[in-house]
């Protein structure tokens, strides 16, 4: 396998019968995802059905589609015991988001995704401390579009036409830029060995240097692309590990140089406060670690490739 | 979102934490008033505006402004039209409070915060007089790196908290708390022995401080800064209070949405909330519209990169579609710095098709006279293509980042 994912991974869905929910759902199951049940609470014992030959919204997958019921169940405890997932993915509304997380973690599902926007911060640092009982859980995200595995898992929204199976890995704190990067690799006749997306957040399950150090450690994966952001010190952070432990090109890209301080540039992280947090300092810091940072979002996979001697 | 001083205090006191008596004035009359209710000896008329370092502004009479007479660096004012050399004003008499809150009411408070443009002074709060014998600091905010809140003291009351941190760091004290737990009393302690209190100046600092924590996950705060915070005859209080709000939890605080004063806010970032969109106002020249929040300011990067600046950040979100574009567009168009626009669009689920016939749609409404640049990719990209040619509108279409950011740029001389 790559990282985190793979053909064998049995995900359900919490909040199943939700628009994001069920269009995702449908979305993963095309893609090839071995999804196998859905938690709604107050719906169990209902199914949740994937028409044969489907259309529109959420579909692009390659491979077959077969029709699939999915079971429903009241609860992520049920779910496991029924269907053996050991992977969900969120899309539970942000009042109960968190709470969906800890119901994951205590049913026993090792890899929880959590693709929600906007819970409180509050409820997170709770979480955080929460998991701390669950040493083998790692939470992905929240606000995060999820993680990929190209051609044979796909957990979020991502679109997955634009992947493709190979040994880049890539990993970001933003969507839509995320797809920009592999899209780049993709068109320069690359693939990707597995895409993180870590979420947007200040307070999340996994942070850069959790991925960095799969990367790392997986022999699949021959170089990583790293997209940050303005907002904290992760970025700073990532560049000490890289300098100390990573023996693969790393290629960056830093979002937000022209953004003002003190506003919060949509995600919630995304924030210059004061000093901390700029684009600047974490450029600065990436380039010190003698990593490839590019200065244009247009360059990434390019600059990757160069640092690979493939281009 | 951010709220007055004022209002801030009034959460704080409701939650047990030592603020002085005030009142709010709109008027100078009321002002006036509010010394006789307030009965101490001296009073002080503070500016009300979503922005610090009001000791130090100037109340500018907006038509008289100069921008040019500002200094960035120090936010000093040395230009024309200044009716009060400082944004917050000791008065000694009704008189007084009402000649002052005269001198900033209605008139432009320019200060190091507020950038040359300053801030419109709608409101003043009266406060009572109460001379501090020490001036402390306390905050509270998110530690990201580990996860949880931290509350910093520092006995440098007064003064820029980041200029402390470089110059004296052993000033300031970090105590990491539990949300769920709030500050421990030990914690408490250990924070009001750092900032030299004793005897019951040192219990009323610990309950206070405690009460702080408590406040900050209580009303789901992202900061809360009280600079300074002071000693006079063994009572500890805020001298000032600031208050920021995580947005993402205004849903469970009604109380504190209410107080949003949509006048220290850009109109066009309110009307692009009514529509969901995630709109910052920013001063260059090229209207920004994006999917996704990561790719819009990257996008504002790569116009910067060909020599231009954007104006404004607009995140249409991951289900954009002709009316979301639609409003996007007339907010965009309602600044008049705007001289072109670039719309970056990377269709993953969402098809480009849609979104070419959104922008079609609001181009036409909006009848668009600035050149517009328009960069599909991803999902059905060529019918979006396609379908932009057909429409006779006059828009460019772009390959790429770099191609969308070069052509959007040359089109604004």
């Amino acid at each position: 396998m790559a990282i985190l994912v793979d053909s064998a991974t049995r995900v359900i869905c919490q909040g199943i019968t939700g628009s994001a929910g069920a269009t995702h759902t449908r979305g993963c199951y095309a893609y090839g995802t071995r999804m196998v049940g859905g938690v709604t609470p107050g719906k169990g014992g209902t199914f949740f059905e994937i028409e044969a030959a489907p259309t529109g919204g959420g579909y692009d997958g390659k491979g077959p589609i077969k029709e699939a019921k999915l079971p429903i169940f009241n609860t992520v405890a049920e779910a496991v015991k029924a269907t053996d997932a050991n992977a969900t993915m969120i899309f539970v509304p942000p009042p109960f988001a968190a709470d969906a997380i800890m119901e994951a973690a205590e049913a026993g599902i090792r890899l929880v995704i959590c693709v929600t926007e906007g819970i409180p911060v509050v409820d997170m640092t709770k979480v955080k401390r929460a998991l701390q009982r669950y040493p083998k859980v790692r939470l992905v995200g929240p606000n995060c579009p999820g993680l990929i595995t190209p051609e044979a898992c796909k957990i979020g929204i991502m679109p997955g036409y634009i992947h493709k199976a190979g040994d880049i890995g890539i990993l970001s704190r933003s969507g839509t830029l995320t797809y920009e990067a592999v899209w780049q690799v993709t068109q320069a006749g690359f693939g990707q060995s597995s895409c993180v997306g870590i979420g947007g957040d200040p307070v999340k399950g996994t942070d850069f240097i959790d991925v960095l150090e799969l990367f790392e450690r997986d022999p699949e994966t021959k170089g990583v692309v790293m997209i940050g952001e303005i907002g904290g010190s992760a970025e700073e952070e990532a560049a000490a590990w890289i300098k100390k432990n990573m023996s693969k090109p790393v290629a960056a890209f830093i979002a937000g140089r022209t953004a003002p301080p003190g506003r919060r540039m949509g995600h919630a992280g995304a924030i210059v406060s004061g000093k901390s947090g700029t684009a600047e300092s974490k450029v600065e810091a990436l380039r010190a670690a003698g990593i490839a940072v590019c200065d244009s979002p247009a360059e990434i996979g390019a600059t990757l490739l160069k640092a690979m001697k493939r281009l | 979102m951010n709220i007055h001083e004022h209002q801030a205090k009034a959460l704080l006191k409701a939650l047990g934490v030592d603020v002085l008596e005030g009142r709010v004035a709109f008027k100078p009359e009321e002002a006036e008033k509010a010394y006789g209710e307030l009965g101490t000896p001296v009073v002080v008329v503070k500016s009300q505006i979503h922005a610090g370092g009001r000791g130090k502004g100037k109340a500018v009479e907006p038509g008289k402004l100069d921008p040019k007479k500002y200094d960035s660096k120090t936010g000093n004012y040395s230009g024309p039209g200044v009716a009060s050399d400082k944004g917050v004003v000791l008065c000694k008499s009704a008189a007084e409070a009402k000649s002052a809150a005269g001198k900033l009411l209605g008139n432009v408070l320019v200060t190091k915060q507020t950038g040359a443009a300053g801030k419109k002074v709608q409101r003043v709060y009266v406060e009572a007089g109460c001379p501090p014998e020490k001036e402390f600091y306390v905050s509270v905010l998110l530690d990201r790196g580990v996860g949880l809140p931290v509350m910093m003291v520092s006995p440098a009351g007064g003064m820029d908290i980041e200029d402390v941190a470089e110059k004296s760091p052993e000033k300031i004290l970090r105590v990491h708390f539990d949300p769920a737990d709030g500050l421990w009393p030990h914690q408490a302690r250990r924070a009001a022995f750092f900032l030299g209190l004793t005897g019951d100046a040192f219990k009323s600092g610990v309950k206070l401080l405690g009460n702080l924590a408590k406040a900050y996950v209580k009303l789901d705060c992202s900061l809360l800064e009280i600079n300074p915070l002071a000693l006079s005859k063994d009572r500890v209080f805020c001298m000032d209070a600031k208050l920021s709000f995580d947005d993402n939890a205004l849903y469970r605080h009604p109380e504190v949405e209410e107080l949003r004063d949509l006048a220290e806010e850009d109109p066009k970032e309110v009307e692009s909330r009514k529509f969901d969109l995630n709109y910052i106002a920013l001063d260059g020249q090229i209207g920004c519209l994006v999917n996704g929040a990561g790719l819009a300011m990257a996008t504002m990067d790569v116009i910067k990169l060909y020599g231009k600046m954007p104006a404004n950040f607009l995140d249409v979100g991951g289900s954009a579609n002709k009316e979301r574009v639609t409003a996007g567009f007339k907010i965009i168009l309602s600044d008049p710095n705007v001289k072109a626009i670039l719309v970056n669009i990377f269709g993953g689920i969402m098809s480009c098709r849609v979104i070419a016939e959104g922008v079609i749609a609001a181009a036409k409404e909006v009848n668009l006279k600035v050149p517009l640049v328009v960069r599909l990719e991803g999902n059905a990209s060529k019918e979006g293509k396609e379908v932009l040619k057909a429409s006779g509108l006059a828009v460019t279409t772009a390959d790429g980042l770099a191609d969308a950011a070069e052509k959007v740029c040359a089109a604004v001389k």
